[in-house]
């Protein structure tokens, strides 16, 4: 594997594969000793062109424990003030050594562009592209369903498998998330059922008409149609809601009363689901503090969850000799 | 005394002739007319068009010179067959004025190589709200009769009604930029399957079609003429062929991007395929296809846009739309329509010279092949096949999404009123 | 020399030996912790450890027989394809104070057994480390040494050691063969 750049290219067995090499670094991640000297010498990048202290720390820290250099860089700009030129900082980058550089870029594309460009040679890992991909959040989430609907709770269980049988519910802003960009395919390629609750503004073009997946409207109606084993609530952005009068829906009220996960749909769920979220929550929005503080939420099992499957990620595409580009 | 014959070209593709060409008039269409010390340019194998006319094109001066510059921009004008283009208002200053248009239209006339007609604003500074002087560009050295906010849409239905019936002032014509600005805000790519995938925000079909279609109601509804810039949809096509077929004076272009290229392209996050209106899908590509060859599309126009490196060579969100045009327009549209059997060269001739040309009431262009016309030719090589190099070209930019797609021909030769603006090294010939 | 130079029955009394041997020397099994380094170190780690119960009931060989992967601490991870990271196992008490024994099916340059001690380094503190392997084929790249060896093969660098174990080949065998060309293609130990 050369570059993470999104899940809709991984294979059912690349998947598997980095889902049990997590599992392997979230064992060292239980020791005394939760240093390993893996990646001695090997200097990773964060690249962040968009705010994001708990990604880049969840990078940082499973860099650091597989004993690498990072070098944080935070670079200015959006799409309304280009700021430092991703190609420029790619060829900065470049002279300084960077063996992986892993990137959040606002543009949809950008860490596709900047492993495909000359301008550096080194692995990319994706953290986020605009509203494309974000990879590792999609593969710490279903190594969090494998270990706990497949696995009874431990990861010694569920080496090997993929998530057959699972039905997986994704509630809220599709159109606008990287989060459901990349895990919609991946939790397809590793055989659950994919089940998309969003009111119509809030979907891709093309999404409801998909026969590959279910999609629904409200989520009373996902909740009475499908036995939902693990349901994961997208975070909602007031402003986009209702902002300028291009608002994707009328208030944060009626969002909560439509899609929110309260107590009483949470009652509704099977006795063995868990409730998923990348962060940051809105408590009372799009979760309530019942469900997200229920002994079924993974919410805060997905932080640590993150580090090990960024490791993994870090050790298979750093690791092995040079493959030829 | 300036002569030069083309011998044995086929005009139009149709009739094998000679072109005598004398002080820059077509004198005969026989050799043995021409002049003892006339150029003897040997025209078998090519075929014979009137000058190419492109009647959308960016030359970028004055204001964005380091992309272009009415100079640069001629010689690739000239390069690609053309021996006249309709430059865009969108410079810096805006065209708006008849100072402005006087400026671009006199420095086109210094060069030389091509006619230059200014392009009017409809609207001061492009800004949406208050007419231009639109009377005084008319007026003006540079008798502007087509008027347009490209880049930008005439988007308040009140000001394009105003516009529409202003211009009958002086039989002048509004070209509208179709593209309804609240459903295209932050607009990447075409809406559709690819988009969704890609996670660019669409740019849907229904923001052209609708425009289109508010559009060709008011100039029938005022009796005006409207022409619609670079159509590319399908709904957009169908449009346009109910409008004719109530008899709204409404005429329609395509560029050569949309003949050939799709949404398809976009994946890989090139920013050479980003465009505006956006490449679109298969459907899209066949619809404005057989709009060209039907006539409901009259004409082929470049959208000639030069860029800079840094605005290209970047990630999409942060990228220019546009691609350069004038040199491969001529062989693309071989490519999609003439050798398919589509468009004869003589409907070539018809949707890149004589009728732009009479959109734009371009006087002297688009004139027939005959004697007695001005002597405005372009020669065409239709077995010339060459590879596209994004930087070889005269054009001081290098966008073009084509680089590396093989064209079967390209224009040998290029005379503005008999004088070669273009000549291939091949057909510097001897004297007769 | 080429073709299988140790058959069943011989793996079969060479490991009873060496159980006697671990016991013999480390006077009992108090405190003992057998770790076979994946793939074949592991079950002929768990057979020593049942043997050993055999003979010293108050041996828990379940507990005390474990894995000891090594992947991550490898200094030839750049050499080759990505590794796949395999189980490590430990008892539930840990390995600090314990006298580990390190199992392995071939010993040849000691570079696995020096990741090894890094990777028990990491683990815990334990009280002495002892190394067991089945078959030692000299050409040591490391100042390393077995405490307890199953047979001693001098062999020569073109030649390749194969073991192969009832648990992941189907059979118990070792065998030598000429190697193919000049790259190492995933010979068992090192």
């Amino acid at each position: 594997m050369k570059h993470l750049l999104g899940t809709d290219t991984l294979s059912r067995e690349d998947a598997v594969l980095i889902l049990d090499t997590a599992a392997q670094m979230a064992a060292t991640q239980e020791r005394e000793m939760r240093k390993l000297p893996t990646l001695r010498g090997r200097t990773v990048v964060n690249l962040f062109f968009e705010d994001s202290t708990r990604t880049r720390i969840s990078f940082e820290a499973a860099a650091k424990r597989l004993s690498a250099d990072v070098i944080n860089f935070s670079a200015k700009g959006s799409s309304l003030s280009k700021g430092e030129s991703l190609k420029d900082t790619a060829l900065t980058l470049q002279a300084m050594g960077a063996d992986a550089v892993v990137v959040r870029h606002w543009a949809s594309g950008a860490a596709q562009r900047l492993a495909e460009s000359d301008w550096m040679a080194g692995h990319v890992l994706n953290a986020g592209d605009g509203t494309h991909q974000h990879p590792t959040q999609a593969l710490l989430d279903a190594f969090t369903i494998r270990r706990h609907l497949v696995g009874g709770g431990t990861d010694a269980e569920a080496t090997g498998k993929a998530l057959e049988g699972l039905t997986v519910a994704i509630v809220g802003d599709i159109l606008h998330s990287r989060v459901a960009g990349s895990n919609i395919p991946l939790l397809k390629t590793l055989g659950a059922n994919v089940v998309v609750v969003a009111p119509p503004t809030l979907l891709p073009y093309g999404m409801a008409a998909r026969t590959d997946i279910a999609v629904h409207y409200t989520l009373d109606e996902a909740i009475e149609a499908h036995d939902i084993d693990a349901i994961m609530m997208l975070r909602v952005q007031r402003e986009r809601m209702t902002g300028g009068g291009s608002g994707f829906f009328p208030s944060p009220e009626e969002y909560t009363r439509l899609f929110g996960l309260d107590a009483e749909r949470f009652a509704r769920l099977a006795d063995h689901a868990i409730v998923l979220h990348p962060g940051p929550m809105n408590r009372g929005l799009e979760i309530s503090a019942e469900a997200a503080d229920h002994p079924r939420s993974v919410i805060v099992e997905q932080v640590s969850n993150g580090v090990a499957v960024r490791m993994a990620a870090l050790y298979l595409l750093l690791a092995g000799e040079e493959a030829s580009a | 005394m300036s002569a030069f014959v083309i011998e044995n070209a086929s005009l139009y593709g149709d009739t094998t002739a000679d072109l005598v060409m004398v002080d820059g008039e077509i004198a005969s269409l026989s050799r043995a007319d021409a002049p003892a010390e006339a150029t003897v340019i040997d025209g078998s194998g090519l075929v014979a068009l009137p000058g190419l006319v492109d009647l959308h094109t960016h030359l970028r001066e004055p204001g964005r010179e380091d992309a272009e510059t009415i100079e640069s921009g001629s010689r690739s004008a000239a390069k690609g067959g053309f021996v006249a283009v309709h430059a865009m208002a969108n410079t810096t200053p805006t065209a708006d004025t008849a100072g402005v248009v006087e400026q671009v239209w006199s420095r086109g006339r210094e060069i030389g190589l091509v006619d230059v007609f200014p392009v009017g604003a409809v609207t001061v500074g492009l800004g949406g709200t208050q007419l231009s002087e639109m009377g005084a560009m008319a007026n003006s050295r540079a008798q502007v009769r087509v008027f347009s906010d490209d880049g930008k849409c005439v988007h308040d239905p009140l000001l394009m009604r105003r516009a529409l019936e202003y211009v009958k002032t002086f039989g002048g014509v509004v070209a509208q930029h179709s593209q309804d600005p609240r459903l295209t805000e932050g607009s990447q790519m075409n809406e559709g399957l690819v988009s969704s995938e890609l996670g660019l925000a669409g740019w849907p079909s229904v923001a052209e079609e609708s425009i289109i279609a508010r559009d060709v109601l008011l100039a029938g509804h005022v009796g005006s003429r409207l022409h619609v810039c670079h159509l590319s949809t399908a709904g957009s096509v169908e449009i346009i062929r109910w409008a004719k077929a109530k008899g709204i004076d409404v005429t329609a272009e395509v560029m050569p991007h949309h003949l050939l290229l799709t949404d398809d392209s976009v994946r890989g996050y090139d920013p050479r395929f980003k465009v505006n209106p956006p490449l679109r899908t298969q459907e899209d590509v066949d619809a404005v296809r057989a709009g060209l060859a039907d006539g409901t599309i009259d004409i082929v126009a470049t959208d000639h846009a030069p860029h800079p490196d840094e605005d290209k060579d970047c990630e999409w969100g942060a990228a220019a739309m546009g691609m350069i045009g004038l040199e491969t327009a001529l062989g693309i549209v071989q490519k999609t329509m003439v050798d398919s059997g589509a468009l004869s060269w003589r409907d070539v001739a018809r949707v890149m010279s004589e009728t732009p040309a009479r959109i734009g009431l371009d006087h002297g262009h688009g004139r027939p092949l005959a004697v007695g016309e001005p002597a405005n030719v372009t020669l065409v090589d239709p077995n010339a096949a060459w590879t596209v190099e994004p930087s070889h070209t005269a054009s001081r930019s290098n966008n073009s999404p084509f680089g590396g797609i093989e064209l079967p021909g390209r224009a040998a030769a290029t005379f503005l009123r008999g004088v070669p603006t273009h000549l291939i090294p091949a057909l510097e010939g001897a004297s007769a | 020399m080429s073709g299988t130079v140790l058959g069943a029955p011989d793996i079969a009394r060479a490991l009873t030996r060496i159980a006697h041997e671990i016991l013999e020397r480390n006077e009992g099994h108090e405190s003992l912790v057998l770790l076979g380094i994946p793939t074949r170190g592991v079950p002929l780690a768990a057979r020593l450890a049942k043997r050993i119960a055999e003979v010293e009931p108050g041996f828990d060989a379940a507990a005390n027989a474990g894995a000891l992967d090594i992947t991550m601490y490898r200094d030839d991870l750049r050499l080759q394809p990505t590794r796949t990271i395999g189980e490590t196992t430990l008892p539930p008490a840990g390995i600090d104070d314990a006298t580990v024994v390190l199992v392995d099916d071939v010993f040849h340059t000691g570079r696995t057994i020096r990741a090894a001690l890094d990777a028990i380094k990491d683990l815990g503190r334990p009280r002495a480390v002892q190394l067991a392997v089945l078959v030692d084929r000299g050409h040591r790249e490391l100042p390393i040494r077995a405490d307890f060896v199953g047979k001693n093969l001098p062999t020569s660098k073109s030649e390749r050691v194969d073991v192969h174990l009832e648990e992941t080949d189907g059979v118990d065998e070792v065998l030598i063969s000429r190697r193919a060309a000049d790259t190492a293609t995933g010979e068992a130990g090192e």
